[in-house]
């Protein structure tokens, strides 16, 4: 579903990505872990080209996301993408945040859009939040908007960049729950966490980063038991052992 | 204390002529300030636009459209432009002042649309909308809110900067105060008049703008 190629990126002499290759079949679900700076979030940025790559290919769901002859907006379409700071259009309401990009993007009647919107949001437990603006809801609840936000699309891959670090801890929770029954419905996701337990719990592979490079990729079950390399072995040295 | 008998008589007497002044530098102002938006959006978007060539064009127009005093920019207008165009002195007037409030104007647009955080127009891109419409669905009408009140404070020197336009024999409350000045000698009550008058349009306008604005906040939240 999403084959990523030899890909490279450095901003001036400063290599933020060092020949990646990663491949994550349909229904997958993989972790980026790693230390701050190891480039984890430029990585998955580059999946829906909110970033550019200086060479190589990504490739999701048959489509080249970086060849200048695809149009990347129909191609994002396909890419749900969650943000760590949840971006909601602050002027909107949840359910317009939710309805706008299949209204606009895929000329969804109003009816439908909202249709499928309340759905999605009362799903995710904001049955009561429609017509509530982000600036009066929870972190977690603006999290959980972002998500129905994105899923509203239908697409095929799920990104989450670091989606629970800006939440207060008694919030983390109803996001991962959110993220974890995409999981069980057998979505395609790329999942930027420092959550350590829910990587382990839902992930297929774990993908260890570290200054630009994929160090390790194994399944949770041999990562976090027995790490292969020594810099994964330090960094969970650190993390969980606090 | 001033040693000057006041005759109000003189602004009673030509009230009319005092309010078809008004009338006329309101429909200058509002004409020029119609023209102005236009100007200050498409400059104010080059500002921050992706091609170099576009930015640096509406960089020099911005600029230069702020350091010349309108004063000159409307003698500028009339004596050259004017004279190539065959622009009478209304059309000059209001070319003047959509032009010179245009560069103010884009940069209030300029900084209200940079004032939206990055992340607005990424999660807008993400979800497959095209610059143009993230532009317009999601960054704009944030920054409208943003261009509110300096866009007012604007409005409201264009609204005084028209008197200059009487230089140029651009007939407006000005001018009309300046020949009654000239046949009555009663310059303070009739400057008097004329200052009231221009207080009470700019505050109308104001109230006005300041109605819509709070509209919108209520509708927000």
């Amino acid at each position: 579903m999403i084959s990523i190629k030899n890909v490279n990126k450095s901003y001036g002499d400063h290599h933020v990505l060092t020949d990646i290759h990663l491949e994550v079949p349909k229904s997958n679900v993989v972790a980026l872990i790693g230390p701050s700076g190891a480039g984890k979030s430029t990585l998955i940025r580059t999946i829906n080209a909110l970033e550019t790559i200086d060479s190589g290919e990504i490739i999701v769901n048959g489509i080249s996301i970086h060849d200048k002859k695809t149009n990347i907006n129909k191609a994002r379409t396909n890419i749900g993408f969650v943000f760590q700071s949840f971006n909601l259009y602050p002027f909107k309401t949840a359910l317009e945040n939710v309805t706008m990009a299949p209204m606009k993007v895929k000329g969804l009647s109003k009816e439908a859009a909202e249709k499928r919107g309340k759905e999605l949001l009362t799903q995710l437990g904001l049955g009561d939040k429609f017509d509530a603006y982000p600036g009066r809801l929870s972190g977690g609840q603006q999290q959980r908007v972002a998500i129905a936000r994105a899923v509203a699309m239908d697409p095929e891959v799920m990104l989450f960049d670091e989606p629970t670090s800006a939440l207060d801890p008694e919030m983390v929770k109803e996001v991962l729950d959110a993220i974890r029954s995409l999981a069980n419905d057998g979505m395609t996701m790329v999942v930027v966490t420092h959550e350590m337990g829910f990587a382990k719990e839902i992930c297929n592979d774990i993908v260890f980063m570290a200054e630009g490079k994929i160090v390790e990729v194994a399944p949770p079950s041999e990562f976090f038991t027995a790490p292969k390399t020594e810099r994964a072995q330090e960094f969970l040295k650190a993390v969980l052992n606090h | 204390m001033l040693n000057y008998d006041f005759d109000w008589s003189v602004v009673a007497d030509n009230w009319d002529v005092l309010m078809y002044g008004a009338w006329l530098t309101i429909k200058i102002s509002a004409i020029a300030l119609l023209l102005s938006l236009p100007i200050g959006i498409i400059f104010g978007l080059g500002r921050i636009a992706k091609n170099p060539v576009i930015r640096f064009i509406s960089g020099a127009y911005v600029e230069i459209m702020r350091g010349v005093p309108l004063l000159v920019l409307l003698m500028w207008i009339f004596f050259g432009l004017g004279q190539v165009l065959n622009l009478d002195t209304y059309w000059a007037s209001i070319i003047g002042l959509a032009t010179f409030n245009g560069a103010f104007l884009a940069e209030i647009f300029r900084a209200g649309v940079q004032a939206v955080p990055k992340g607005q127009m990424e999660a807008a891109r993400a979800s497959g909308m095209t610059h143009l419409q993230a532009m317009r669905f999601i960054i704009l009408p944030q920054a409208v809110r943003r261009i509110m009140p300096p866009s007012a404070s604007q409005f409201i020197m264009l609204i005084k900067d028209s008197s200059l336009v009487s230089v140029i024999g651009g007939i407006d409350l000005t001018l009309r105060a300046k020949s009654l000045v000239a046949s009555s000698f009663r310059a303070l009550e009739v400057w008097t008049a004329v200052a009231v008058i221009y207080f009470v349009i700019t505050f109308a306008l104001s109230l006005i703008i300041r109605y819509f604005e709070k509209r919108m906040m209520d509708k927000e939240q």
